[in-house]
């Protein structure tokens, strides 16, 4: 697997959220996704980028743009020193929330990637990988 | 704050986003509508995302809830435009959007809203007999 692209965009305001969403568009078109894979990706990135903000203080987001032979892929790393999630079990359930949302982030952004993975512990902050593949 | 323009039709509110939201634009919004609701004393709000890139559970949650606030104060809300790539990843999202009314453009979407407020008027005469 060859990392084409790579790069990292901060993630701490409301507006670092819009412009995550600009920077996977802008890369999800670039590697060839269609409409629909576009669109996935980019709302599973708002929602993982809105988490960081809002649950774990503000972080990073690092995007790479992936080919394995034939296939193009866009991956997102989001990490942050925040205070962690205590159950991730209980955290990957639908319409779980700890603060005011819908409960959806999380679980809904798992469903709209191929590849999805959640490292995190009390006090040692959150590390999100999300990809998805054309 | 309130950056998106919201235009009148007689008794309608209509509102096209045609920026990326930011969650605090998005607040705003659902604040400036119920507000002008009661001041323009409206029966219908029409909101246009025919330019909404994506809907995340943020946007769908403000959407519901200007659904639910205009169905307190007397008024029917449709939302309409919105782009096949957006629904087929709302549905994976999980976001269903119940209570939202929905059109496939700003034409349904009057008639929707004018059919609806006909229908109540009706309805109350009846009751008034």
């Amino acid at each position: 697997m060859i990392v084409e692209t790579d790069e990292t965009l901060p993630v701490r305001t409301s507006d670092d959220v819009v412009r995550v969403r600009q920077a996977v568009r802008a890369r999800a078109v670039a590697a060839g996704f269609s409409l629909v894979d576009q669109t996935k990706i980019i709302t599973a990135a708002s929602e993982i980028a809105r988490n960081t903000v809002d649950y774990g203080g503000g972080g990073t987001l690092r995007v790479e743009t992936l080919r394995n032979g034939q296939r193009r892929g866009v991956r997102l790393t989001f990490a942050d020193q925040g205070p962690g999630i205590a159950d991730l079990a209980l955290a990957m359930t639908d319409g779980y929330t700890s603060g005011k949302g819908l409960g959806l982030g999380l679980s809904g952004a798992k469903r709209l990637v191929n590849e999805f993975n959640v490292t995190s512990a009390p006090g040692q902050g959150t590390v999100v990988m999300l990809a998805r593949w054309k | 704050m309130g950056e998106i323009p919201i235009l009148k039709i007689r008794d309608c509110l209509l509102v096209s986003i045609q920026v990326d939201m930011h969650d605090r634009l998005a607040m705003a919004l659902q604040d400036d509508l119920t507000q002008r609701i009661v001041e323009d004393r409206a029966r219908g709000v029409m909101i246009d995302i025919s330019a909404l890139e994506i809907v995340d559970s943020f946007i769908g949650r403000m959407l519901n809830n200007i659904a639910a606030m205009s169905r307190v104060l007397d008024a029917v809300t449709v939302v309409v435009g919105m782009r096949p790539a957006v629904a087929i990843t709302l549905v994976e999202l999980g976001l269903t959007l119940t209570g939202v009314r929905t059109a496939l453009n700003v034409d349904k979407g009057l008639e929707m809203i004018r059919g609806i407020i006909d229908r109540g008027e009706r309805e109350d005469d009846r009751r008034d007999r």
